[in-house]
């Protein structure tokens, strides 16, 4: 019997111990750009020593992030498909979404550049030349804010590249950090953001290959999860986090943020 | 008591073939039987029935008007092999004192008794062959029982541990348990049995007081079988 | 590989306070939810090990099939459950450790069930003759081959340690792999993995297969001691 009552004591310890129980909480449904780039490790000490909210990061992609949000799983979304972002509030299931930064997208390849794509502005013709030559391309297929953005550019080129699924065109159906290792596996081209790019330490010989095209302009927007529809939700400190992201410190913040002396993310919240 | 014994008709089949086959006999309330008989003439299985481990196919078996089932708590079988737990010497008895309820202070003197004092605390499953039976027969004592049922226990064991177990079950009749005893020892056979069941081939050849069997075997089976020839 | 064991002695020897929260952490959810699953399973694996009941023949193969069950499919099962819009959401587990330890519970729990089930029912198979001659109650019975069994159903709680500790899908679906919240060993593996840090994840990957080895090197010295003392 005290065998029993010892077990039982142990399991009801290890069940319920002790110190994640944090007075004030939130979590944050993101998107894994945001948390790959070390972002979060850098802003996130001096919010919570500001305000003592503990913030939470659960780093998956956009598409599952906005799902979970509607589950309720979550105080706060911070993420990057705007459409996708207003349909969320639309929907009652956030309060206001507000911008919080932009960075851009990139196309990476190996160093050979097969397709001949280097140095190219123009999106749209990059991705057409690349289907044309065949070559290898790498996507996420994940529904992710990346790979949204990604179907929108081959939708406007005209070119199905589903149509080649399994062939030149791969859809790894993972996060951005394993379409890369695996892109870079198989030599494939692949459109990443670029504070994933420049944080990622397994570039080998890849460089990028195709930037600077204004629609590869790539926009994050956070918006606090709505206590009408979730009333679990912290919904005073989720408001708190989201204004602390927008305000002067917070964007002061995110433009101090940078990686082998680049800056990954530019605040554009509106000051209003 | 749950003796007298009476079995009537008893049969067992195994598939089509009958192994026990119409057997029929009393046992009375005292004393130590010997159950006798050659290779698969269905000593164990006749005692196996008795103990309620396994049905009859056919007749019936009466311990004092009651079906072996109801009583087999009061009985305690002794296997060829013993089947011990994978704990200590003392343990294994103290299991058995636990479950059938009965005073656990009276485990040192069983170990005492069957001459296992000093190996109270080994493991079980080191024990010699002797041993093993000696802790075997503790525990089928320890369980109180009214009627001792003996599966060849000191087959294939060295002569000193035949002499101590025979001495410990001769001690437990003296004290009034009914002892039925399968055996191949015929030496063993004539220094325990008070009467004699001899079986071939699933049937009674004869059941006779010991004196009698041993002086002047009425079936030409048990003749040969005493005088050292093969019996099948 | 060389510059990932260098890195992983590094990581060891600068005694991370973050590697060390992740250690335990994982070691806590693992071990708790291998305890749970030994309350659930052991109970299932003996009484289908003891039992005879119409469909049992099913409930075995579905047992044998539930050992494969893939860790994800169990982890997004708990997340609906446990998510603020399911069934179980005003507990507010989900993200937390012991929504981590009821993912692996589950996951390990039919591994715990359906080994156990083939160590206890070769047991069985050895004391059950014993045992009804005994006339121990089921309980009993239960409780003794239990014990007797206890050191290689040690073996059956280190597979499913073995399975809860090394699974991903599970515990990253309903645990969020949240820093110095609900990050384990191979959450932060996949997490440096997809940062492109190899050398890290496979540094990480090689601290947690060391510690697999420690468990099972301390579960296997107890094993061989009682191997020695017979008690296996």
């Amino acid at each position: 019997m005290q065998i029993k009552a010892f077990g039982a004591a142990t399991i009801a310890t290890l069940l319920t111990g002790g110190a994640w129980a944090q007075e004030q909480s939130i979590i944050v449904q993101s998107t894994t750009s945001t948390a790959n780039s070390g972002l979060y490790d850098h802003l996130l000490p001096m919010f919570e020593n500001e305000t003592g909210i503990k913030v939470n990061v659960v780093a998956v992609g956009t598409g599952q992030a906005i799902k979970n949000a509607e589950n309720c799983d979550g105080d706060v979304l911070l993420v990057h498909a705007r459409s996708a972002e207003e349909a969320f509030v639309e929907a009652g299931y956030g309060t206001e979404r507000m911008d919080l930064m932009y960075n851009d997208f990139v196309i990476v390849g190996p160093e050979d550049d097969p397709a001949g794509v280097g140095g190219m502005e123009d999106v749209r013709a990059a991705l057409s030349k690349i289907a044309g030559e065949g070559a290898l391309f790498a996507s996420r297929g994940d529904d992710s804010g990346t790979n949204r953005k990604e179907m929108a550019l081959w939708a406007e080129t005209g070119i199905d590249p589903s149509a080649a699924s399994g062939d030149w065109y791969r859809e790894t159906g993972s996060g951005m950090g394993a379409t890369l290792n695996a892109g870079i596996g198989m030599g494939a081209y692949v459109m990443t953001d670029r504070a994933t790019w420049i944080s990622f330490e397994n570039k080998q010989d890849y460089e990028i290959q195709v930037q600077g095209d204004a629609d590869m302009f790539n926009q994050y927007g956070v918006i606090p999860v709505s206590p009408e529809r979730c009333p679990s939700v912290n919904a005073e400190a989720a408001q708190t986090f989201a204004d602390w992201l927008v305000s002067d410190e917070g964007q002061d913040a995110i433009a101090a943020y940078t990686v082998a002396d680049q800056q990954l993310f530019f605040p554009n919240a509106s000051s209003d | 008591m749950i003796l007298p014994l009476a079995v009537r008709d008893l049969v067992l089949r195994f598939g089509q073939a009958n192994v026990l086959n119409g057997l029929s006999f009393d046992l009375g309330g005292s004393g130590c039987t010997m159950i006798m008989g050659p290779n698969g003439s269905g000593k164990s299985l006749l005692l196996k029935l008795l103990h309620g481990l396994m049905t009859p196919s056919g007749g019936r078996i009466e311990w004092g008007g009651r079906a072996p089932r109801d009583v087999t708590a009061r009985q305690a079988l002794v296997f060829q092999k013993p089947v011990l737990l994978r704990r200590s010497v003392a343990a294994n008895i103290d299991f058995v004192l636990r479950a059938r309820g009965k005073d656990r202070d009276r485990r040192d003197a069983l170990l005492e008794h069957v001459g296992l004092g000093h190996k109270a605390s080994q493991p079980a499953r080191l024990l010699s062959g002797g041993e093993a039976q000696r802790l075997a027969l503790a525990r089928a004592l320890a369980t109180d029982p009214e009627v001792l049922l003996l599966d060849e226990p000191t087959a294939s064991l060295d002569p000193a541990s035949v002499v101590a177990i025979e001495g410990i079950v001769a001690d437990a009749r003296a004290r009034g348990v009914r002892v039925i005893f399968v055996t191949h020892d015929i030496g063993q056979a004539r220094r325990m049995a008070d009467d004699v069941l001899f079986l071939q081939r699933g049937r009674i050849a004869e059941h006779t007081p010991a004196a009698a069997f041993f002086h002047a075997p009425q079936s030409q089976a048990a003749r040969d079988y005493l005088n050292g020839r093969i019996v099948v | 590989m060389g510059e990932a064991v260098t890195l992983a002695l590094q990581l060891v020897l600068s005694g991370d306070p973050d590697l060390l929260e992740i250690v335990l952490l994982s070691l806590r959810v693992s071990l708790t939810a291998t305890v749970l699953a030994c309350l659930i399973g052991l109970p299932i694996g003996s009484l289908v090990a003891i039992g005879r009941f119409p469909g049992r023949n099913a409930v075995l193969i579905v047992m044998n099939a539930l050992m494969g069950l893939p860790p994800v499919v169990v982890g997004l099962l708990v997340y609906l459950h446990l998510s603020r819009s399911g069934p179980l959401g005003f507990l507010g587990l989900l993200y937390t450790p012991t929504a981590m330890i009821i993912a692996q519970t589950l996951l390990i729990a039919p591994i715990v069930a359906a080994l156990s089930r083939q160590v206890l029912e070769d047991l069985h198979a050895e004391y059950s003759e014993q045992f009804r001659s005994l006339c121990l109650t089921r309980v009993q019975a239960v409780e003794a081959l239990l014990w007797d069994a206890r050191y290689s159903l040690l073996t059956v709680g280190l597979a499913g340690f073995g399975r809860a500790v090394a699974e991903v899908g599970a515990v990253i679906i309903v645990g969020g792999n949240i820093d110095h919240l609900t990050r384990v060993m191979t959450t932060a593996i996949a997490l440096e993995t997809s940062k492109g840090d190899l050398a890290l994840a496979l540094a990480l990957g090689i601290i947690l297969l060391v510690i697999a080895l420690g468990v099972n090197a301390a579960v296997q010295s107890v094993r061989m001691t009682a191997t020695r003392q017979a008690y296996v």
